[in-house]
């Protein structure tokens, strides 16, 4: 059994507006091990950035932790002082965020964004911080890295910006790398090389990951196990295999049900998951997900149920679970009304249409 | 039509030649394009070469003395008795003094802005980086101090400390420091939302290194625009006090001064107005022309 890295328990995130309180993480508990590497999947709005954010008590304002714990290898990072806060933020624990384009001071070269990274945290001499800028890049695969330390970030493309991005989380070591949708903003070409970058270094370094994402295919080719996240809250976690091919929870079976997969030949349709994902100043009473389950019963209304274990290594928190649900009436869920204009132009498309 | 694998292997190793154009010398070139802000930029220089040589040039003999009286040729017309722009009501040389006057005006526009630029910063980086109640606080500040009239509190400052050049200097700055800090500040706030301002505090920066490194230079372009638009305005604010006679004190010679002299015998002598006007008028429009040339070359938004 691996070393548990990070802790996060019960933890309340909220932000306090003039239209209320907006409870953005919900009770979240979670825990990463040395090395691993864990997907947290959900919509947006669904407080997967926050419960990240948290970790480096970097949640903006008005919001604010409010009540949990985080425990990074046993020390609790929300009773840190902020001497103590900053000298953890990149060299335990640091972030890779979603857009390349704006992460990266405009007005400083590359290599010198890298550097003061290092220097932040007096780790290495400055000498020592040139030289490993220089390592850094070479180990994200920048070309010609010698040159490139001098450019500035206009110079680099977005694929180019994100390794930058990511050599800059990795310049001090630290032992868990945050990614926040790091291949959103990139072309898809480019996201399978982050991939792959994120996976060597993953396998080479052994710094654990964190990876939020709405991206089914990259937590599938990338994470060993998956928090699913709706609403501020766990509704499923579980290993990797386990949660694709056997999802509990309906709003993780949704999911899986809306994105295409490469591995299977599917005749049906995608399904989007109707509705929007809830007001988190004013969610609905009992399970979050009510609103929109295709399998609702009354109960659901009423209470809401616990993360409880479905299989072994997996919870979920449902009534309902998957696994009663009787495969005719998954069925049914899947047809998609559209209109009959729309129907008409697809039946006069050859090859088109059911 | 596909390419044998080894020529894309090939591909990838050819280096792309490319200009290195940093942001500096990109705004260069872009300035260097404005014509206006190139004659402009040309009689700044020159200003600052009379401000200098000026005394040399007396020395040289070849210019007169500007304090230096000359009772029989008072109120001589330009070109008489050899004053090229003629003499004034004490019979000065007015083309001495107006060279001279340079020194006086330039110094008003730099070392105000020089005052300016610390309080400016300091103020507008508190208040835009700590937000809440501190920029609250400094803020209204701010508005109490741009709600006093200028030239009031200028004319109490002065009459209370005297017509020192130091307490010019200083009545002026006090005056207009506010709009530096207005805008340093609103730089920060916007600057503060961006992600790489996220991305340096998630790897740990300090706050000192946050405003020096990220937020200051962000914020280098539109400040280096305000202060070069400050320079006329206080050269022009320095002249009023001078026309008020409550600027910089006879017999050193300033343009304000001079047009204040010259305004006593305006029908008389109008050249000795004149002159001196044209000086004040053509040095704020070439200091203007080049704040519009910077603000232009140095805004990112106006790439080519």
């Amino acid at each position: 059994m691996a070393q548990t890295l990070l802790q996060v328990e019960d933890l309340h995130t909220q932000f306090f507006t003039r239209r209320g309180v907006v409870r953005a993480v919900d009770g979240v508990s979670l825990h990463i091990d040395a090395g691993e590497t864990l997907g947290v999947v959900g919509e947006s709005g669904c407080g997967k950035t926050m419960t990240a954010l948290s970790v480096l008590r970097l949640v903006p304002d008005p919001g604010r932790i409010t009540s949990g714990r985080i425990l990074f290898r046993g020390r609790d990072v929300t009773k840190m002082t902020d001497d103590e806060i900053r000298d953890f933020r990149g060299n335990d624990v640091a972030m890779i965020f979603q857009d390349p384009m704006t992460s990266l001071n405009p007005v400083t070269k590359i290599g010198s964004q890298i550097e003061e990274a290092m220097t932040a945290h007096k780790r290495f001499s400055p000498q020592e911080a040139g030289v490993r800028v220089i390592q850094l890049l070479k180990r994200v695969r920048v070309p010609a890295a010698e040159r490139r330390v001098s450019d500035y970030p206009h110079q680099f493309s977005g694929g180019m910006r994100q390794r930058a991005m990511i050599a800059m989380g990795l310049a001090n070591e630290p032992s868990l790398l945050i990614a926040d949708e790091p291949t959103t903003a990139l072309d898809v070409t480019v996201q399978a090389q982050i991939i792959d970058l994120l996976k060597q270094l993953n396998r080479e370094l052994g710094t654990a990951m964190m990876l939020i994402t709405h991206n089914m295919a990259l937590v599938a080719s990338l994470c060993e196990r998956v928090v699913v996240m709706y609403a501020g809250r766990v509704v499923e976690e579980g290993p990797v295999e386990r949660i694709f091919k056997s999802p509990q929870h309906p709003y993780t079976w949704s999911l899986l049900r809306s994105v295409p997969r490469v591995d299977e030949l599917r005749k049906d349709r995608l399904v989007s998951i109707k509705g929007l994902p809830p007001d988190l100043s004013n969610a609905p009473p009992g399970c979050k997900f009510h609103p929109r389950c295709p399998f609702v019963i009354d109960r659901c209304k009423r209470e809401e149920p616990e993360l409880a274990e479905v299989a072994p290594n997996q919870v979920a928190r449902c009534w309902v679970l998957m696994r009663n649900v009787p495969e005719e009436a998954a069925e049914v869920t899947k047809q998609v009304v559209i209109s009959e204009e729309a129907a008409k132009k697809l039946q006069e498309i050859p090859g088109a249409g059911s | 039509m596909a390419l044998p694998a080894a020529t894309i292997e090939q591909l990838g190793q050819w280096e792309v030649p490319e200009q290195q154009i940093g942001l500096w010398s990109d705004a260069l070139q872009r300035f260097r394009r404005n014509r206006l802000a190139i004659a402009g930029a040309a009689v700044v220089l020159l200003l600052v070469l009379i401000a200098f040589g000026s005394p040399l040039l007396v020395q040289l003999h070849l210019i007169a003395d500007p304090l230096k009286q000359h009772v029989e040729f008072i109120e001589a017309a330009p070109g008489q008795n050899g004053y090229a722009f003629g003499a004034d009501e004490l019979g000065r040389d007015t083309l001495s003094r107006l060279l001279f006057g340079s020194r006086v005006s330039l110094a008003v526009g730099i070392f105000v802005q020089a005052i300016i630029l610390p309080i400016g910063l300091a103020i507008g980086l508190t208040a835009g980086y700590f937000g809440g109640r501190i920029d609250n606080l400094l803020m209204r500040f701010t508005d109490i101090w741009y709600a006093f009239p200028d030239l009031l509190f200028v004319l109490v400052v002065v009459s209370v400390f005297g017509p020192s050049l130091l307490t010019i200097f200083g009545a002026i700055a006090l005056v207009n420091w506010v709009g530096l800090a207005r805008l340093v500040r609103g730089q920060v706030l916007s600057i503060k939302e961006k992600e790489f301002i996220e991305a340096a505090r998630s790897s740990g920066s300090a706050p000192a290194k946050l405003i020096l490194k990220h937020l200051l230079p962000n914020s280098l372009g539109p400040i280096i625009v305000t202060l070069t638009f400050g320079i006329p305005q206080a050269i022009f604010l320095e002249a009023v006090l001078s026309f008020l006679g409550v600027g910089i004190q006879p017999p050193t010679p300033t343009w304000g001064q001079m047009v204040f002299d010259g305004y006593e015998n305006i029908y008389a002598n109008p050249t000795s107005v004149v002159f001196p006007a044209l000086a004040i008028g053509f040095t704020l429009l070439a200091f203007s022309f080049v704040g519009d040339g910077l603000r232009d070359a140095l805004d990112p938004r106006m790439k080519r």
